[in-house]
């Protein structure tokens, strides 16, 4: 059968999948899902589908909030800084410590990720309002952790219902502490679709209540022609160290992190940069975008997943430097090398030919297509759970003709393509993991590394092989049928 | 670069290998302009002290750290236990997303749970059109046989009506007109999940018993011999609910589990994912109102939902999560009360073992002292226990604990003489539990997941139990009720005492004289 029958058989089986699982559907709700589901047309500038718009309610939803995108995503993992999670208890209480944004510090001393702060509102904060409990909140905090260097303010659904004026209790604590950095975040869990609101209003506030109150805090900054700053890489397991060793040893020198193993001193050093190498463009472009239109700093988007696309990714940074630079990423380029040709020699035997279907957030429903394909792994259908149509459009870059993508997939979908296509691995994330796993599906967390990690960089490439292998052929996945359960075999 | 293919390092060995080591130092001090390494040092020796505790203990506004969540999380977890029930919160979507991945973590399990997905249009307009589309989207995506309505704290502060939605959903045909929608409002900035669980067991209760919002005539109770058993809250619900059920049955006691959610986190892997597996069914639930008596394993699970049974007729009783030999006699006691059967000899044999182990073992555990802390009523059991063994459970600390509970304990300690130097402290969190490991320090610290920090920190030995456990696997499937389930408590703590005994003793020529090979 040649390549391009078995391409239109493909889109064929994918087109009458799409219909079976939207004719379950009430009529309002297939003609809405419909626009988010579809398969990638080779030469078309985005996938096909619609994306960045309201959930439907009811259909199981695997999005998040725009709390989960500011508090989980950009301004958790700023390790000295105090993020009160304002309002009632639960959404710290499950975000809490959840998303393994790796840290160095004395936590609860000078480090704070890994706690869980919160106004833990009683009906009478609703009632009569949030703002003095949050100005004496913030007064417990200089009390008892001095050495704090910030405070965030992570409006949760309530604050912005009951009129709270959390900006003005900020700037009245701010001033009173000498200039102290506090940012209130008006990230309530209702604004937006999704995740993708929480991200841009964090990086807003960034804007607002951090660069736009520098003051001349970097007057003594000492320069280099080398300074960059890493943006979008959470650090998960560890990603931004084994991202960050590759850039120092090609000669650049990394002024900042954001946001895993951040520090406020970084976010404030970082439009000092001479560029902004962006991992995930979709909750991070708002604020590189500022920096480029206030400060100069221009950025660029890379992928650390897989040698394939890390080589590119180096060569592209290297080429906004000049020629000691561009000579270092050769340079790290080939002392990986070894290492590479070993990690693929172990693992794509055992993984060539292997399906993948994904559903993940962020930037990795494209960029880690590239690093199953380096072990000769194919991905056969993906889908964001927050991505726009920008995302999509970067995604026609990574896939192949004739991939499956759903957008904001539900519960039902999801399931219901796994089971018709029979993928040899699913990567998506804690809420998936168990549904995959009884079917007897093989199955990776493609948010926290399923508690490994790093993925990033040539260091994680290594660890994302064995992960993989040991995913896929795990004897376990042999066991799921009884015996007597199978059919008989063929005489 | 320390890497390499044959023997791949991860997370735990990579970033203590040289190259990373000097890279992470660099960044610390030419970046992040960190603290002064003696002023960390000194701020952190002041944490330890009176004075940081009597400052932490002035809080009145800041919750660090609490043992607690919030309601709508106990909302689902009482809407999973019944048959082919989806639980359905309306409100904001991201909440739902943190529920299902909660539990996820603790049972290592699926959890199915719809949203309404309400957005800033909702906020001003009310989520009746959230309410419409999701129960038809819901109904017909997922084919349940109930859909349990609960609400976060967003619905709640707009003030959304559930049960006018509901009906006016049922008009525009979302769900027929007899399908099952009870409901319960569950606000966050009330109680804790403890609470949630309540408001939703009361909810479906009444939703069967008092006429189905309106829809149905009211059944009328005609008593039989039948006992209903709830168990409330638990983190141990998949082994604790059919060690009841085997206990029951051994007594050979007719009875109903209200929320049997023992076989909706744990489903097998075998090839089919069943997203409904197990539950109360709805004819169980509806007749449930007929049962001689309820039995509720967890009182502040079910503070209005055991005052509503009882109005009804039942004779009902209220256990604190029991634990252990006393714990186990009263709830079987009861149960034997209620239900008018004796204690099978089977069972008293069973009693009989728990006692034989606990004095096989208890040299080691008398005079230990212990910090507790979780949910009211797995303190109130897990402390009794302790009390039992001979040990002092010094610090009892319940986070969504109140001022009854209080009470319940001073009650529970003043029945003991090792009750004596022990103390609860109600509504505090685990950044207090720290000041008060630090200045009145314990032997073993009892927990959750969370414990770890506390453990870290003040060097105290974690013994896990509580909810959520994330990072220690299918403790769940374990019973920690019933004489079996003390059994298996015992050797939780047991372990981690002998654990620590060799730990402190293994040290060549220095300490080994103590590395016994018989304990």
């Amino acid at each position: 059968m040649s390549v391009t029958v078995e391409i239109q058989e493909i889109k064929e089986r994918n087109k009458q999948l799409i219909q079976e699982v939207l004719e379950v559907y009430p009529e309002k709700t297939a003609k809405r899902r419909a626009k988010h589901l579809g398969t990638f047309e080779e030469g078309k500038p985005d996938c096909g589908v619609k994306s960045n718009i309201k959930s439907i309610p009811g259909v199981m939803t695997i999005r998040g909030c725009a709390y989960a995108g500011s508090k989980g995503v950009v301004w958790g993992p700023i390790k000295d800084m105090i993020h009160i999670s304002h309002g009632p208890v639960g959404c710290g209480q499950y975000s809490w410590a959840a998303r393994r944004n790796y840290y160095i510090g004395t936590t609860g001393i000078d480090t704070f990720v890994t706690m869980q702060f919160t106004s833990d509102f009683q009906e009478k904060d609703i009632v009569f309002g949030g703002d003095k409990k949050l100005a004496k909140i913030m007064d417990e905090i200089q009390d008892l952790f001095p050495l704090n260097k910030g405070i965030t303010v992570q409006s949760e659904c309530p604050i912005g219902l009951i009129g709270d004026d959390i900006e003005a209790v900020s700037k009245a604590k701010s001033k009173e502490y000498g200039g102290k950095t506090i940012v209130p975040v008006r990230c309530e869990g209702f604004r937006g679709v999704s995740q993708s609101l929480g991200h841009h209003l964090a990086n807003d506030a960034v804007r607002d209540w951090v660069f736009d109150k520098l003051g001349n805090k970097n007057d003594g900054f000492q320069g280099t022609p080398y300074d960059v700053a890493i943006i979008g890489d959470y650090n998960i397991g560890g990603d931004a160290w084994s991202s960050r060793i590759l850039l120092e040893e090609m000669g650049l020198r990394v002024i900042a992190q954001w946001s895993g193993d951040g520090s406020i001193a970084e976010l404030e050093a970082t439009p000092k940069a001479k560029l902004n190498v962006l991992h995930c463009y979709r909750s991070m472009n708002y604020i590189s975008r500022h920096m480029e239109e206030k400060y100069g700093v221009p950025w660029c988007e890379y992928n650390f997943f897989g040698p394939s696309k890390i080589a590119d990714s180096l060569r592209r940074i290297a080429g906004h430097f000049d020629d000691k630079i561009k000579e270092g990423a050769e340079r790290v380029i080939a002392k990986y090398q070894a290492l590479m040709d070993g990690v693929i020699a172990k693992y794509r035997p055992r993984l060539e030919g292997k399906k993948v279907m994904l559903f993940v957030g962020g930037l990795r429903p494209r960029h880690v297509i590239g690093a199953y394909e380096d072990l000769g792994m194919e991905v056969v259908g993906t889908g964001y759970e927050f991505g726009h149509n920008d995302d999509y459009q970067r995604t026609t870059h990574y896939v192949k003709d004739g991939t499956l993508i759903y957008d904001d997939v539900t519960g039902y979908e999801f399931e219901k393509f796994v089971e018709k296509i029979q993928p040899d691995l699913v990567g998506s994330g804690i809420k998936e993991k168990y549904v995959f796993q009884k079917m007897g599906v093989p199955f990776r967390q493609m948010h926290s590394w399923d508690y490994s990690g790093p993925y990033h960089g040539y260091d994680g490439f290594a660890i994302f092989a064995r992960d993989m292998d040991m995913a896929i052929n795990a004897p376990v996945w042999k066991l799921a049928k009884a015996p007597w359960k199978q059919a008989p075999a063929a005489a | 670069m320390s890497q390499n293919a044959e023997h791949v390092l991860d997370h735990f060995d990579l970033f203590r290998g040289p190259e990373y080591k000097e890279m992470l130092a660099n960044k610390r001090e030419q970046f992040e302009n960190p603290c002064e390494a003696s002023e960390v040092e000194r701020v952190r020796e002041w944490t330890k002290t009176d004075e940081y505790r009597e400052k932490n203990f002035g809080r009145e506004a800041l919750t660090i750290n609490p043992a607690k969540a919030c309601q709508p999380l106990g909302a689902v977890f009482a809407a999973a236990g019944f048959e082919k029930t989806l639980p359905f919160v309306h409100g904001s979507q991201g909440c739902v997303a943190y529920y299902r991945s909660h539990f996820s973590r603790h049972f290592k399990e699926p959890t199915s749970c719809v949203s309404s997905s309400m957005t800033e249009d909702a906020a001003v307009f009310g989520g009746l059109a959230n309410m419409i589309d999701g129960l038809a989207n819901a109904y017909n995506l997922y084919k349940p046989k109930m859909i349990a309505v609960s609400t976060t704290c967003m619905a709640e502060v707009i003030g959304d009506d559930l049960n006018a939605f509901i009906k006016g959903a049922k008009e525009k045909d979302s769900v027929p007109a007899d399908f099952d929608v009870p409901f319960a409002h569950t606000p966050a900035f009330v109680g804790s999940h403890v609470t949630g669980y309540d408001n939703v067991m009361k909810g479906i209760l009444e939703h069967f018993w008092d006429g189905k919002a309106k829809t149905a005539p009211e059944l009328v109770r005609v008593a039989n011999e039948k006992i209903n058993f709830i168990g409330g809250f638990d983190g141990y619900t998949v082994g604790n609910l059919r060690e009841i059920k085997r206990l029951l049955t051994e007594m050979g006691v007719e009875h109903t589990i209200l929320a049997d959610n023992s076989d909706t986190w744990d489903t097998p892997t075998d090839g089919e994912f069943r997203m409904y597996d197990g539950g109360t069914t709805l004819e169980e639930a509806a007749n449930a109102l007929h049962a001689k008596g309820t039995v509720s394993m967890q009182e502040f699970c079910t503070e209005k939902t055991l005052p509503y049974i009882a109005s009804k007729g039942q004779q009902v009783a209220a256990l604190n999560h029991p634990i252990g030999v006393a714990g186990t006699d009263k709830f079987l006691q009861e149960v034997s009360r209620i239900a008018g059967k004796p204690i099978p000899d089977s069972i008293t044999k069973e009693r009989g073992r728990l006692v034989d182990a606990i004095g096989d073992s208890s040299a080691h555990i008398h005079g230990k002292k212990f910090a507790v802390y979780g949910d009211p009523d797995l303190t109130l059991g897990l402390a009794g226990f302790l009390l039992e063994l001979g040990a002092e459970p010094v610090h009892i600390l319940s986070t969504n604990g109140g001022k009854t509970w209080e009470e319940r304990v001073n009650q529970l300690l003043a029945s003991s003489p090792f009750g004596t130097n022990c103390h609860a402290y109600a509504g505090k969190d685990l950044w207090h539990m720290r000041s008060l490991l630090f200045t009145e320090p314990v032997d073993f610290l009892i927990g959750n997941t969370y414990g770890k920090y506390l453990e870290r920190d003040t060097g105290t030995p974690l013994i896990r139990i509580g909810f959520p456990i994330f990072d220690r696997h299918h403790h769940h499937r374990y019973p920690v009720w019933g004489y079996q389930g003390g059994m298996n408590v015992l050797v939780w703590i047991l372990d981690k005492i002998f654990d620590e005994i060799d730990n402190n003793s293994n040290v060549p020529s220095k300490t080994d004289y103590s590395f016994d090979i018989i304990r």
